[in-house]
């Protein structure tokens, strides 16, 4: 398929693994970036004069959500889940395989590929199980699952809770080059636990789950990846004991990588209240000195990752008391503005430092093309306007789902379009400029 | 804090300068303010003296409906309320779990909308989840009141013990109050340093390290694994039942070894003041929190507070459903 070229001129560019940060114009022919720089050639392309303030990136890419299809859909589908990931302004997405049944087989993977082609947004990344049905017994056909398409394994929503599991899984995805995404949860110390264990669950009556919970297992899955050279993904990372674990592998050149969602960077459990529809997710919202260590390691590089896990439920199943409801909220259509407005806005980070979070480095750990625009790459591109004000809005997300705390706020740092294999697959109507990028296709 | 006035008055007099509680709900001491408390203490004391009446019967509440929806076991409770509830001639209901639809999977929110559309003026809840009584303020038009849910509160409850208090010792603020017993699962632990800080009692918490909970330094209480610590000097020890049936894994390896721990015995008695009183909510394991001497003995004032208890609820019903309604209590 040809089709017209484009050139987005003079906007200023992003792309940390090429070290660029300028204004300059890039060039998108055939879904794919074909030249860039200063003042290159026109000849017959359209041109996007890319509005001042607009920031051309490496299209984002989410390692963590859950599109709930198949089994769930009246949660969420891969086609509502691919249009949320696009207005949030992701190309990309890695969907968890707690599905049901769980994407343990290579029938479940390529059904999950079909439907995201069939929707043709964002690109879908599936996520295989590690073990059959993710109950922890029986190691999935990980070498079939990769070659279906899946880039990665996890029992998320479970944590690996066997030591051996996790230690012969880590062996055996060493041989394909893709990660174990744990989800670190001691069981044991999980138990009944709804929120994080310290004063404010207390005060509350609600039954708490510590740090150590999940930093116990971080500690375990470091020492087990240092001894099968396997790679470990931390999966949603939210206690400064997790992170201090990870430092500490990291230093030793352990293959560990991690991610934070927004929600752990940037609440914490003094905001708890008896609303499981805004509070209840896992892992739960933690103490100040856990958020603040979340802002210090996506700050200095030891965080690797910004991922939602975003994780959309029915309202009737959140209109329930604290302990009953489901865990979880959703992510996808808030995290690059919450990012924006808390990390960049507020002096947190870069916007270089941003990208690698939410594009460069989730490719990297996946071993999936894009974070990257240089000529030959996809033409996969996220456009922000990081000091644009926007109102998140529950009631218009593209997602089933309205499960998230953040209804309502102001926010400095807006998506302005998504961009995938060239195509405009979203411009946000509600800021001025985006619609320069609504240009004619084919 | 001393029983004002109104104690000797009636309750048309208290009426006449009542503005009432801040909320139309009881969902917990956190949210009452110390005048709150006041009032409801100082009008249980002209409750209370219903009870001795030849008719204990008033008509302040007639009219009104209240549902008694109890959905984790109760005796006391459940039964404080239904007669305070009829003393102040409320039409009344209790509905038990396990004769509700719940049992045919209906959830809390729609049982109470339910009820809801047959306008009662009160529903008292009783639940195992905390915060039951929080997600059903948007849903109801009707007062809800806590009896109780999960770990979290049970005002009644605290307000009853702070008016067996004041009754024994005619003041609360500077008593030292300990209480001993399961503080993690204990909503009466919750609700009660919440009223107790409110009106300046010096409180104490004791009990095995397992049972006390993360973060309590911010409760603003003084904590101890000592019991004989806890006891010494106390004016008040309020002993809390080993809940048994909320605990999940390990919190202490027998109840002889607790029992010998941290049960209340005469012996561990003589560290505290010569006029303390000892408390209980109930229902009491004899021999696990305390020794059946203790229970039964002189500083016991654990049937004052059931007494008291009818008293309480009939305060609060009467402040949140029958301020401004015709009947007085004459």
């Amino acid at each position: 398929m040809s089709s017209r070229a484009v050139v987005l001129k003079g906007g200023r560019v992003i792309d940390p693994r090429q070290g660029i940060d300028s204004c300059i114009d890039v060039r998108l022919e055939d879904g794919l970036v074909s030249a860039l720089g200063q003042e290159i050639p026109v000849d017959d392309a359209f041109v996007v004069a890319v509005p001042a303030g607009f920031v051309v990136c490496p299209g984002f890419i989410d390692m963590h959500v859950h599109f709930r299809e198949p089994g769930q859909e009246y949660k969420e589908t891969i086609a509502s889940g691919v249009a949320a990931a696009v207005a949030g302004g992701f190309v990309a997405a890695a969907c968890m395989p707690n599905t049901d049944p769980v994407n343990d087989h290579v029938g479940v993977t390529e059904e999950i590929l079909k439907r995201a082609a069939e929707a043709s947004l964002a690109k879908v990344y599936p996520i295989g199980a590690v073990s059959l049905g993710s109950n922890g017994e029986q190691m999935t056909e990980i070498r079939a699952l990769h070659s279906a398409g899946c880039v990665g394994v996890s029992d998320d929503g479970h944590p690996i809770a066997s030591a051996l599991m996790m230690r012969r899984a880590l062996e055996y995805v060493s041989m394909f080059d893709i990660p174990v995404i744990n989800h670190c949860e001691e069981p044991s110390l999980k138990g009944d636990g709804v929120a994080h264990e310290g004063y404010r669950a207390n005060a509350l009556g609600l039954r708490g789950i510590p740090g150590e919970c999940e930093s116990i297992m971080v500690e375990r899955d470091v020492s087990l990846s240092e001894l099968t050279g396997g790679s470990v993904h931390v999966a949603h990372m939210s206690a400064r004991q997790s992170l201090r674990a990870v430092r500490s592998g990291k230093d030793r050149d352990v293959k560990v990588t991690c991610e934070v969602t927004p929600h752990h960077f940037i609440l914490t459990d003094d905001d708890l209240e008896y609303d499981p529809n805004r509070f209840k997710m896992n892992p739960p919202l933690r103490a100040v000195a856990d958020r603040d260590e979340m802002l210090n390691g996506l700050a200095d590089g030891s965080i690797d990752a910004i991922a939602t896990d975003h994780a959309p439920h029915h309202a009737d199943e959140k209109v329930k008391e604290f302990a009953e409801a489901p865990f979880g909220i959703i992510g996808l259509e808030t995290a690059v503005s919450l990012s924006l407005d808390r990390l960049v806005n507020r002096g947190v980070l870069s916007l270089t430092r941003l990208v690698e979070l939410l594009a460069s480095n989730p490719a990297r750990i996946l071993g999936i093309p894009g974070g990257r625009l240089a000529p030959g790459d996809a033409a996969d591109i996220t456009v922000i306007a990081p000091d644009v004000t926007v109102e998140v809005e529950a009631e218009r997300f593209r997602s089933k789902a309205r499960n998230t705390p953040f209804d309502g706020w102001q926010l400095r740092g807006a998506v302005a379009a998504t961009i995938v294999d060239g195509r405009v697959v979203y411009t946000n109507e509600s800021i001025a400029g985006a619609a320069t990028f609504a240009w004619p296709s084919s | 804090m001393t029983p004002s006035e109104t104690t000797t008055t009636s309750v048309r007099a208290l009426d006449e300068g009542t503005k009432g509680l801040r909320s139309k709900h009881l969902l917990g001491i956190e949210e009452l303010s110390r005048e709150d408390i006041v009032l409801i203490l100082d009008t249980a004391e002209a409750m209370k003296e219903i009870g001795t009446r030849r008719i204990k019967k008033v008509p302040t509440l007639r009219g009104k409906t209240v549902v008694n929806l109890f959905l984790e076991p109760s005796t006391r409770t459940r039964t404080s309320f239904e007669i305070a509830e009829k003393r102040l001639s409320a039409d009344t209901l209790t509905m038990a779990g396990s004769n509700s639809s719940m049992l045919k999977g209906e959830t809390l929110v729609d049982t109470v909308r339910n009820l809801e559309a047959m306008t009662p003026d009160v529903i008292v809840l009783r639940h195992g989840s905390s915060g039951a009584c929080h997600l059903l303020v948007d849903v109801c038009d009707a007062s809800i009141i806590n009896a109780g849910d999960g770990m979290h509160e049970h005002p009644t409850q605290a307000l009853l013990d702070a008016f067996t208090i004041r009754q024994h010792k005619n003041h609360i603020d500077g008593l030292k109050v300990a209480i001993i017993g399961d503080l993690l699962h204990s909503r009466v632990f919750r609700s009660n340093i919440s009223l107790l800080k409110a009106v300046g009692a010096d409180v104490w918490a004791c009990g095995p390290r397992p049972l006390i909970p993360l973060g309590i330094d911010r409760f603003g209480v003084r904590v101890t694994t000592s019991v004989e610590e806890a006891v010494e000097d106390a004016d008040v020890v309020m002993v809390l039942r080993v809940q048994l049936e909320r605990m999940r894994g390990h919190f202490f390896p027998s109840l002889r070894e607790y029992f010998s721990l941290y049960g209340v015995t005469p012996e561990r008695m003589q560290r505290a003041k010569s006029d303390s009183i000892i408390m209980h909510p109930g229902p009491i394991n004899r021999g696990v929190e305390i020794a059946s001497e203790v229970a039964d003995g002189p500083y016991s004032v654990i049937l004052d507070q059931v007494a008291n208890g009818v008293a309480i609820r009939m305060a609060v019903l009467y402040l949140l459903a029958g301020l401004g309604a015709e009947g007085d209590i004459q």
